[in-house]
């Protein structure tokens, strides 16, 4: 019988590149800027890691395939290097191959990075899909992109609750302004400015009812980890260490696409989420969960996954998200280091960016973000569409919690 | 009994007024005042001759077994197919038998549509075919502030032929055929080049038209009076009443040519006005149509008992009501590729057509057939090898379920700006089936400020893309929310 991950693996060391249109810097650049800073938190040498594992998603416009640019790039000791993609939920699917490879014992240290080098393409917003879905779908999915895909959730959502969508959109603007607010005070953030529900609810459409403001950034960055089982941790002199609680992953089948689906939620995080619970032993995730890095690709998507992570019930997401439950002094704060909306989304970094905070926050080290004695973080990446999606939930939390 | 057992047609929504045409490019060519009034019908970006005809033959064949078609015949002068039979893209969009089955292109000509029918009818006369459908299509490309932006409209009309019950018997056809050139339009060239009205009116239409009627009375026997409809292309007023006056036709007897309402449809003209005729139809009322191009082909019909029964297409008249103005001409302009308007970067992605995966799955990408489970009975769209219901999972155990005459309503949709689109924002959405099934579908015919959730939407074939590089025109179905007027 199967015991889950709990506790089986701590985190050793991480590192993170400011996050931001990083002209001047490849992928090759910002790989290797997150692994010093992960290697020299970590207190180990390079010739200390035996497996690695690579997160990146858009091959064709970022490092091409396989590992080999991450192996190049860190200059790994011919050790076994993996890449991994599976959408936004690349960087953590790097981390659950990491942590995997130390909980079986096949190795006692491994590393997990995710990169992506979005800003080499030429234009705004995720590079055109259109190439890269395959050569049945492209001729005849819809016309879609990013925003346009999450954007129909809104109209799903208010269709299923009844609401005028200016509500829903108003509870959107929240989300954008609680994120904002929260990126002013990181400094590795890409957007650091303050932005009010006013400029939310005003900026240019880009998807109806999405506008500019309700949408994350583009930007280019990477994260790493290093992991190690508790004991090892401990024998190299680490105290408080940060373990992982959960690592679930749930994908779509097709009935949401296909057979019979409300439109107004995640089925995959609604599963994800129950079984990283009880991966976890939480009972009662709106009384647990400390502190949540969530995919808030679109205000909206934020907005939805509340219910879907068993936190808001159903229907109710607006409401506690216009109570401030979500806001940095709020009950569950969510996006404490200015979400995927300040630090944009390079792929195959940003789980491994959401697990970079939850494990600051839970050392102490998140600075002028440092909530008070967190105890469990939880970590969520939702990749591909509503109705067809790739969502992955880490939980880490205190390991002599 | 021979003749026409269902007909159908097809106008697109969009209707650009002349006036509109006439305060942007009267500047250039002061001509076209002369006839600014009424307005033409224009093909929406994504349409062309090809998703036309399909329209106007689903419409056709609306309450008849299209497995039952011989073959389908598409006359058309702007095919986008030089060598790949137009008509089989048509045929596999009506998910028609290929065994068995002989379809057919007639091309360069005005009157390529009555010399398909005309062939259509001999066989089904001969006993060699039981059922022809015949669809004429047309949607040409003008220079700006010419007569002939002025006067061509876009249209598909389609008429099936059999002889179970005959709405309108055939009762014989005479043609005259000579290389007389009013205009042309060369090979590969984009658009069409005139002689001088006078010569088009005075020595084409007005005499060939006249020559060809008189020799098919003659031929006949059959009296003009016994005709209670003349119906004959002409998109110069004066000359269209001209030819009637010069037959002794009376000047209601003469079916109008439809500049008002939509413009000239070319090929199709003939067919459309045809069709609008037949609407007006009584039991025992006598129609002759007259085409006109290198020739004239004259046909005529005597309307039966059935037509009082008949009922199902939207037909022409159904088409010209479902009308929202285009209010700009620029956008007229972009939806013809007259004017250079900048996709982005993200809208050069060109990936090529992969013709083993078209084959694959034509019938999924051009019929829209999807499979119902046999354990289950889930309808359900894309096909893939296992049922979709979770409490099924049924391995290859379907049959083909057709989606393309399901109507269905809007469960989710945006009005995306990113995309690149040739009319942003690029409208889409999922869709549940009445009976069953849901997929996601690009949108069309619509404005973003009218569509809803719960909204009724139904299907229509059309261009989904023109990869310029390669010269191939991929096609697919799209929703058309039923709304109710908008902005274009």
């Amino acid at each position: 019988m199967a015991t889950g991950i709990r506790d089986k693996v701590a985190i050793l060391g991480m590192g993170c590149t400011r996050f931001g249109e990083r002209w001047n810097d490849g992928a090759e650049e910002l790989m290797v800027e997150a692994f010093q800073e992960c290697l020299g938190d970590a207190g180990i040498e390079r010739k200390d890691i035996q497996a690695a594992w690579l997160g990146s998603c858009f091959d064709e416009v970022n490092i091409g395939k396989s590992a080999l640019p991450a192996s190049m790039a860190l200059r790994l000791p011919n050790i076994s290097v993996t890449r991994v993609e599976n959408y936004c939920a690349s960087g953590t699917e790097a981390f659950r191959g990491a942590v995997y490879a130390v909980a079986s014992g096949a190795c006692d240290i491994a590393l997990a990075i995710g990169v992506e080098k979005l800003k080499d393409i030429g234009y705004g917003g995720l590079p055109d899909f259109s190439s890269a879905m395959g050569t049945l779908n492209q001729l005849w999915m819809a016309n879609m992109t990013a925003p346009g895909g999450f954007a129909m959730l809104a109209t799903g959502y208010a269709a299923k609750y009844g609401l005028d969508i200016n509500d829903v959109k108003k509870a959107m603007a929240h989300v954008s302004v609680k994120s904002h607010a929260n990126g002013v005070l990181n400094p590795k953030a890409h957007l650091r400015r303050a932005v009010t529900e006013e400029q939310v609810l005003n900026s240019p459409q880009i998807a109806y009812p999405l506008g500019l403001f309700d949408c994350c950034g583009v930007s280019d960055g990477s994260a790493c980890a290093i992991v190690t089982t508790p004991e090892i941790a401990k024998s190299l002199g680490k105290r408080d260490l940060v373990s992982v609680k959960a690592l679930q992953l749930s994908l779509s089948n097709g009935t949401e696409l296909a057979y019979d689906w409300d439109g107004a939620h995640f089925l995959t995080t609604t599963k994800a989420s129950t079984a990283a619970y009880k991966e976890a032993g939480i009972k009662n995730p709106r009384e647990e969960i400390s502190m949540m890095e969530v995919h808030d690709c679109f205000s909206i998507t934020e907005l939805v996954t509340m219910e879907d992570l068993h936190i808001s019930e159903r229907g109710q997401a607006p409401k506690d998200i216009m109570d401030g439950f979500y806001d940095i002094d709020g009950k569950v704060p969510c996006q404490v280091d200015g979400g995927l909306k300040c630090f944009g989304h390079p792929i195959g970094a940003s789980g491994l960016r959401m697990l970079y905070e939850m494990y600051l926050q839970l050392h102490g080290r998140a600075g002028d973000r440092q909530l008070k004695d967190p105890k469990f973080g939880l970590t969520h990446n939702l990749g591909g569409f509503p109705f067809m999606n790739v969502c992955s939930i880490g939980i880490v939390g205190k390991y002599d919690g | 009994m021979v003749g026409i057992t269902s007909y159908g047609g097809y106008i697109p929504r969009y209707r650009l007024s002349r006036m509109v045409i006439v305060q942007n490019m009267a500047w250039y060519f002061p001509v076209i005042m002369a006839v600014a009034g009424g307005e033409k019908s224009v093909a929406n970006w994504d349409e062309d001759a090809v998703s036309m005809a399909v329209a106007a033959a689903y419409d056709c064949m609306n309450g008849k077994d299209r497995k039952a078609l011989d073959g389908v015949s598409l006359a058309s002068t702007t095919l986008p197919f030089a060598d790949r039979l137009n008509a089989g893209i048509v045929a596999t969009a009506l998910n028609m038998k290929e065994e068995g089955v002989s379809n057919a292109d007639f091309s360069a000509c005005m009157k390529a549509g009555t010399t398909a029918a005309i062939s259509a009818l001999e066989a089904v006369e001969a006993g060699k075919k039981d059922s022809v459908l015949v669809v004429a299509s047309d949607q040409r490309r003008t220079k700006m502030a010419t007569m002939l932006e002025m006067f061509y409209g876009d249209g598909a009309a389609a008429l099936l032929f059999g002889k179970d019950d005959v709405i309108a018997e055939f009762k014989g056809s005479y043609s005259v055929s000579c290389d007389f050139i009013d205009h042309y339009r060369g090979a590969g060239k984009e658009f069409d080049y005139g002689w001088e009205e006078r010569w088009q009116r005075d020595e084409g239409y007005g005499k060939i038209i006249p020559e060809a009627i008189t020799g098919f009375l003659n031929k006949s026997g059959m009296k003009i009076e016994e005709f209670d409809k003349v119906i004959y292309p002409c998109y110069f007023g004066g000359t269209h009443k001209g030819i009637a006056r010069k037959l002794g036709i009376d000047k209601e007897k003469a079916q109008n040519n439809m500049h008002a309402v939509c413009g000239d449809t070319g090929t199709a003209h003939p067919f459309v006005m045809f069709v609008a005729a037949l609407e007006e139809a009584k039991p025992g009322d006598k129609l002759l149509l007259a085409s006109f191009g290198q020739g004239c082909d004259v046909m005529a019909f005597e309307v039966t008992d059935k037509i009082k029964d008949f009922k199902g297409p939207k037909g022409i008249k159904g088409s010209l009501a479902n009308r929202v103005e285009l209010a700009s001409y620029q956008k007229f302009a972009k939806f013809r590729d007259l004017i250079v308007a900048d996709l982005g970067i993200r809208g050069e992605a060109n990936p090529n057509t992969a013709l083993t995966v078209l084959w694959r799955k034509r019938k999924m990408l051009l019929g829209l057939v999807g499979v119902k489970c046999k354990k289950c009975g889930t309808p359900q769209f894309p096909p893939m090898p296992v049922c979709v219901n979770p409490d099924c999972w049924a391995v290859n155990d379907f049959e083909d379920y057709e989606f393309a005459d399901k109507d269905a309503k809007i469960l989710m949709f945006t009005g995306d700006m990113l995309s690149a689109s040739v009319d942003p924002p690029a409208v889409y959405g999922l869709i549940g089936y009445d009976g069953g099934g849901r997929t996601m579908l690009d949108f069309t015919d619509c404005d973003l400020n009218q569509v809803k959730v719960g909204m009724n939407a139904k299907m229509s074939f059309r261009k989904r893309y023109s990869d310029g590089m390669r010269g191939f025109t991929g096609y697919f179905w799209k929703a058309v929310p039923q709304v109710e007027g908008g902005d274009a």
